[in-house]
């Protein structure tokens, strides 16, 4: 119990100054009907180095992306992560103080948010970024309900090509307040733009919804969707990937309302797939009706600048029922990794990891689309990731390759019946030309 | 005025920026240029202008800003309702195994055994600590826990075609609690407490009918008090068909001693990031889990972690279940600290939290209750609720004196929270504090009880050792400023001549709760 501090005599003079005769009479509210009689049916403590062993031992039977060559994306990459990061947040005034509520004693992360909702205001193109939501398809989901909530519509229309998770969790979040979602497809990899134009509907249509690349890779038309959205009067709501947008225009400049995305690129570790960084900005003609948190600037009693969480009447510690979201915790260790992030990447440093995962990407679309009966999916331009058709089941070469230490890509059979013969492929920076060849080499043995 | 002292520091990153410095190396390109991969049409076309620092600029900038905060490591934190406990550092350590920290989501369940075991041994641990039949860990903080649960509870009514529109909630209860149950798509009813904090029963009886789906409510509440009367209540709900749903933020009072299942509760949610010491973080990540009786697990969030003969899935197949709450699984990283946790202290060690938790928030509230109105009669459980009414006779308010803690060392106790005590001050020590620290804390805040008699001014003052001295909220709502535009029209304009917003002087209507417990 080396995490308790009180002793059996400390114990003692503390009931004593209660006037309590044990901590067992501090209990009498429990109903004894309602008591344990027995200890908790746990293992019992384990020694620190005894629990190290054993962990140890359960993480290494996971295949991970230091021991593996990881292709897999689908909403979570292995991008580069500089050293200083994890430095800086295991700092415990960072990382084990709480929300800033007291800003005097707060400054640090208030301005680190600050920076944050900056550096994703400038990425995105967009007015007002908040200071994190839990991951990429709950900030769809928020977007999606905010925009039902501006508007006054009830109807959201999403592209085929938005990663199929986030529509699973923007459909669960829909369910209370009926907002009903339809969906565009799209036949070639990219929305079908016609498509959407019928679909989206003048007097119901809250928001159009595209996330570019989309989960098969392929980039979308946002200013041609901008129009679409626009014209019925409804909001355009982006999904984009923050670590592409050194190279890869800022939807903000191409009509977007709403900007959401999964975040954990910029340096946040795969874990699993949590916990992750949902990032969302708008115009700032919506940040009154924005989920999560916000830091804003100004003065103390000196005059000197400083910060603090504002335009809180937005939030249910305050609002209660009626709150734009119930969000409380968000992610905000996971927004200083970003900040981090993108500090020490900087201004050339976004476009560096951009253009070489682009070109990696690029050159092993090609190497691997000359493998006999393998093709690329899609007719679409891509940017890291890509759909590719194979002659034999996709599973089956995972499951070979991985003998091999790869990870191959994402079977796509459970997220669409329809592609059940494509693999979804993602290639970041961190990925060399090796390690390319060796997947293509790999792969070719195991459909020949 | 420029502020004195090692912490105090007026940086932004952008301001240290020099354009060319570069704080990174990345490997030259090894594949072939192959111009034009991205057509100019989806190009950016100007620069994103982010900040130009060195590796050495970074560390030195985040160092200083870290510098500007009170953490759980540095200072005492007795934030009522948000368990800020000691993380430990073991926790940090296993998180960061390669074989966790690196695995892909979406790598295949066959090369992902080790991760879901832990998942699932997690899950059958806290469905013991709650006495509950199942758990899903895919909620990432409280607040989609309580979004999971009224879902869920929402699914089984109409499993059973029933039409219920209400959730009742106590006037006393965490803002996450209407406002996740208002997202859910039910009307928010609120139910009376009494002085205690406790649920009126006959209030609660007048609102028990058919058209309501659940209660759902704090235990202990958020007064600090074990609901004597809960298994009465309990059973009410029951007898209409109503679900009853356990905010779990307080379930650190109770670990080992009663289980929520045991009570009558169907539905529970846990703050890892409370009970289970995941760190705060500034804000979080948290993990949010939540707990069912048998009767609502077909309705739990989709994929379930299952063990199949030697192996674990997620099985995906679960045609009642609400959908999803994040893409992937949970956040798995604050699972691995929550189960190292659980294993580091065993049965014992987690009943051993919960009185020494009970015991040091009985012992602070014995010692201030000379100098400050306690707001329910004790024993409390975990925390205890003090207000400072007798000091506002003065012109000190709980705001005041939560300022000048800080000037004293440590942290604030939640303030304004619950709604119903006035001025209210929230005090929750943990387990993990020593005598020593709570003495020295009682000893400031009586200290600052006698400067609300003899020298309030200085109490309004405060704080004068912090960074920056008290803010002006107003201005900050009023002209929003929420990102850095290039220095124009800086530095920022003078003081006004009267603090206001973040006062909570007399005459005013009560501040918002500054310290408002997360979920």
């Amino acid at each position: 119990m080396r995490y308790l501090s009180n002793t059996g005599p400390e114990q003692r003079a503390m009931l004593d100054v209660i006037g309590a005769a044990s901590i067992e009479a501090l209990l009498t509210r429990v109903p004894a009907k309602a008591r344990l009689a027995r200890p908790l049916a746990l293992p019992a403590a384990a020694a620190e180095m005894d629990l190290v062993r054993e962990m140890r031992a359960l993480a290494a039977v996971n295949a991970d992306a230091e021991s593996y060559t990881c292709f897999l994306g689908g909403g979570a990459y292995d991008h580069f992560s500089p050293t200083v990061i994890d430095h800086m947040i295991l700092r415990g005034e960072f990382f084990t103080a709480y929300t800033p509520y007291q800003p005097e004693a707060s400054q640090g992360t208030l301005r680190t948010i600050y920076e944050y909702q900056t550096m994703i205001a400038e990425l995105t193109g967009m007015d007002v970024a908040n200071a994190s939501l839990y991951d990429g398809g709950s900030s769809l989901a928020e977007a999606a309900l905010m925009a039902a909530n501006v508007t006054g519509r009830t109807e959201i229309v999403l592209a085929a090509g938005v990663n199929p998770l986030y529509r699973h969790v923007t459909a669960t979040y829909c369910q209370g307040p009926g907002v009903k979602l339809r969906t565009v497809p799209a036949p070639g990899g990219a929305v079908d733009l016609d498509a959407a134009k019928k679909l989206v509907d003048l007097k119901k249509t809250a928001a159009l919804v595209i996330q570019t690349p989309n989960f098969y890779g392929c980039l979308e038309d946002v200013a041609a969707a901008a129009e679409i959205a626009h014209a019925a009067g409804a909001l355009l709501i982006v999904a984009a990937d923050p670590v592409n947008l050194g190279v890869l225009e800022a939807p903000g400049r191409l009509g977007a309302d709403i900007v959401v995305g999964e975040g954990q690129g910029l340096g946040v570790p795969l874990s699993y797939g949590g916990p992750n960084l949902g990032v969302f900005a708008a115009k700032k003609e919506l940040v009154r009706r924005m989920p999560g948190r916000l830091v804003g600037a100004t003065v103390d009693l000196d005059g000197d600048r400083g910060f603090v969480l504002t335009l809180q009447t937005r939030e249910q510690h305050i609002r209660r029922a009626k709150a734009t979201s119930n969000i409380c915790t968000n992610v905000a260790l996971c927004a200083l990794m970003a900040t981090i992030y993108v500090a020490t990447l900087g201004k050339q440093g976004l476009v560096d990891v951009g253009e070489l995962s682009a070109a990696k990407a690029h050159y092993a679309a090609e190497r691997l689309s000359a493998i006999p009966g393998v093709s690329l999916r899609f007719p679409a331009p891509f940017f890291k990731e890509f759909t590719l058709k194979l002659p034999v089941s996709p599973d089956r070469v995972v499951g070979k390759l991985l003998k091999q230490k790869i990870l191959a890509g994402v079977p796509l059979k459970r997220f669409d019946k329809a592609l059940g013969d494509c693999l979804l492929v993602a290639v970041t920076e961190k990925r060399t030309r090796a390690e390319i060849d060796q997947l293509a080499d790999a792969l070719g043995t195991a459909v020949a | 005025m420029a502020k004195q002292g090692a912490a105090s520091y007026d940086k932004l990153i952008f301001e240290l920026s020099s354009p060319g410095r570069r704080g990174y190396s990345l490997p030259a390109r090894d594949v072939p240029a192959t111009a034009d991969v991205v057509p100019a049409k989806y190009r950016r076309k100007d620069a994103a202008a982010l900040p130009e620092v060195s590796e050495f600029d970074v560390v030195r900038h985040y160092s200083r800003l870290s510098r500007m905060n009170y953490g759980v490591d540095t200072h005492f934190y007795p934030l009522g309702s948000c368990t800020m406990k000691y993380n430990p550092r073991l926790n940090e350590d296993m998180a960061r195994l390669a074989g966790f920290l690196r695995l892909h989501p979406l790598a295949p369940e066959a090369a992902s055994q080790g991760a879901l075991r832990l998942m699932h041994e997690l899950g059958v641990m806290l469905a013991e600590v709650a006495g509950m039949d199942a758990v899903s860990l895919q909620p990432a903080a409280g607040a989609q826990g309580e979004l999971a649960g009224v879902l869920m509870i929402r699914a089984y009514h109409a499993s059973r075609r029933e039409k219920r529109t209400k959730v009742l909630i106590p006037d006393s209860a965490h803002g996450t609690n209407p406002a996740s149950t208002a997202l859910a798509g039910y009307d928010v009813i609120e139910v009376k407490s009494n002085a205690d904090g406790e649920v009126e029963i006959d209030d609660l009886a007048r609102h028990l009918d058919t058209d309501v789906a659940a209660l759902m409510i704090t235990v202990p509440n958020t007064l600090g008090n074990f609901e004597p009367r809960i298994l009465e209540i309990t059973g009410m709900c029951h007898a209409q068909g109503v679900q009853v749903y356990m905010d779990g933020a307080n379930l650190n009072a109770i670990l080992g001693i009663t289980r929520p299942g045991d009570l009558g509760f169907d539905v529970c949610h846990f703050n890892l990031h409370k009970t289970f010491t995941t760190p705060h973080g500034g804000g979080g990540p948290g993990s949010g889990p939540v707990g069912v009786k048998a009767h609502l697990e077909p309705f739990l969030p989709t994929p379930v972690v299952v063990k199949k003969d030697d192996a674990y899935a997620l099985d995906w197949k679960r045609p009642k279940s609400i959908g999803k709450l994040q893409a992937f699984w949970g956040n798995f990283g604050m699972l691995v600290r929550a189960y190292t946790y659980i294993r580091t202290m065993g049965p014992d060690g987690l009943r051993a939290v919960s009185e020494n938790a009970v015991l040091n928030a009985n012992y602070i509230m014995k010692r201030l209750s000379k100098d400050y109105d306690v707001a329910a009669p004790g024993p409390c459980m975990h925390e205890c609720v003090l207000s400072a009414r007798r000091q506002k006779k003065h012109g000190v308010t709980a705001m005041d004196i939560a300022k000048r803690l800080l000037d004293l060392g440590f942290y604030a106790p939640s303030t304004y929270f619950p709604m119903i005590v006035e001025e209210a001050l929230m005090i929750e020590p943990t387990e993990t504090e020593s005598k020593q620290t709570l003495d020295q804390f009682c000893d400031a805040m009586i200290r600052i009880a006698r400067e609300a008699e003899t020298t309030p001014g200085l109490v309004h003052e405060a704080p004068v050792t912090t960074p920056v001295r008290r803010l002006d909220q107003t201005k900050a709502a009023r002209e929003p400023d929420l990102k850095w535009m290039g220095g124009s029209g800086r530095p920022p304009s003078p003081p006004t001549s009267a603090p206001i917003g973040d006062m909570g002087g007399s005459g005013r209507p009560p501040s918002p709760p500054t310290s408002a417990p997360s979920a």
